[in-house]
């Protein structure tokens, strides 16, 4: 009982910052809504068991991810979304398509499936298992991350340099 | 003890919402926000899985997810920077040429 109620309370925070998230017209509102959902699904990975995951999502996701995000909502000076028409096909089609596959997913999970309940704490997550599955099971995908990471860094840094042109101009300029 | 069948559900309202972040909204910064709900929401249902079927291996599958998007939010700022720098505007109507 008091696992459906943490369950419940937490998933509520969780669905009205992802609507904040809808509602909202200032970037960094939403970042902050989003902040907001991420520390609420640590606590349900925590009420899962999944201890290092919840850590691993407050340091990595609402500690890095986000703060890269506001960062760039800072320095770009992003201000209030302007409304245009946008795509009318995406808005006629996709909102009702997606309305009806909610619909029918969320009826399929709650008539149709066979309502195995998950303990409180199921499956311990404790970071000496999840190390050896990691450095064992998993070697090979663990070090081809890092490569990604890398050339993401790389790409990242290339990327949002200022060309060439621009940046000796500006060197002149300052001469 | 709360059905699995809850889990699903709120992950899949998670995903549903970057969905629909990802039609209805304008700028740019935000779509990009409405993909990274997404990732969350399908990050639950994996933890939720991991815990039902009793496999570790479920929740080190969170892990990949989470650095695929860090690497896709680094690459993916950068290149909103320099849209911003070309065109001036993070609305994604205006933004019509793949040239910078």
């Amino acid at each position: 009982m008091f696992h459906l109620i943490l369950f419940l309370f937490f998933g509520a925070i969780c669905v009205a910052g992802a609507i904040n998230l809808l509602v909202q017209s200032h970037p960094i509102n939403s970042a902050l809504s989003l902040i907001a959902v991420m520390a609420a699904l640590a606590a349900e990975y925590l009420l899962l068991g999944a201890e290092f995951v919840a850590a691993v999502q407050v340091i990595v996701y609402a500690g890095a991810i986000m703060v890269l995000f506001l960062i760039t909502i800072m320095l770009l000076n992003a201000g209030a979304e302007e409304r245009t028409k946008g795509s009318r096909v995406a808005i006629l089609l996709g909102v009702p398509g997606v309305v009806i596959g909610t619909v029918l997913v969320a009826w399929t999970l709650l008539n149709r499936s066979n309502m195995h309940s998950v303990p409180i704490g199921a499956l311990k997550g404790d970071p000496k298992d999840i190390a050896r599955l990691l450095f064992h099971d998993f070697l090979l995908p663990f070090e081809v991350t890092s490569v990604l990471i890398l050339i993401a860094i790389m790409g990242a840094v290339v990327l949002a340099s200022r060309p060439r042109a621009v940046a000796s101009g500006l060197r002149k300029d300052a001469e | 003890m709360v059905p699995l069948s809850y889990y699903l559900l709120l992950s899949g309202i998670l995903f549903v919402c970057g969905v629909l972040g990802f039609l209805i909204k304008r700028n740019i910064i935000t779509i990009f926000m409405s993909i990274e709900l997404m990732l969350n929401g399908v990050n639950l249902s994996f933890v939720a899985f991991a815990a039902h079927w009793h496999a570790l291996s479920g929740q080190v599958f969170v892990f990949f997810v989470m650095v695929v998007a860090a690497a896709e939010a680094a690459v993916g700022l950068a290149i909103i920077i320099a849209v911003y720098r070309t065109r001036e505007t993070l609305n994604v109507d205006q933004v019509n040429l793949l040239k910078l």
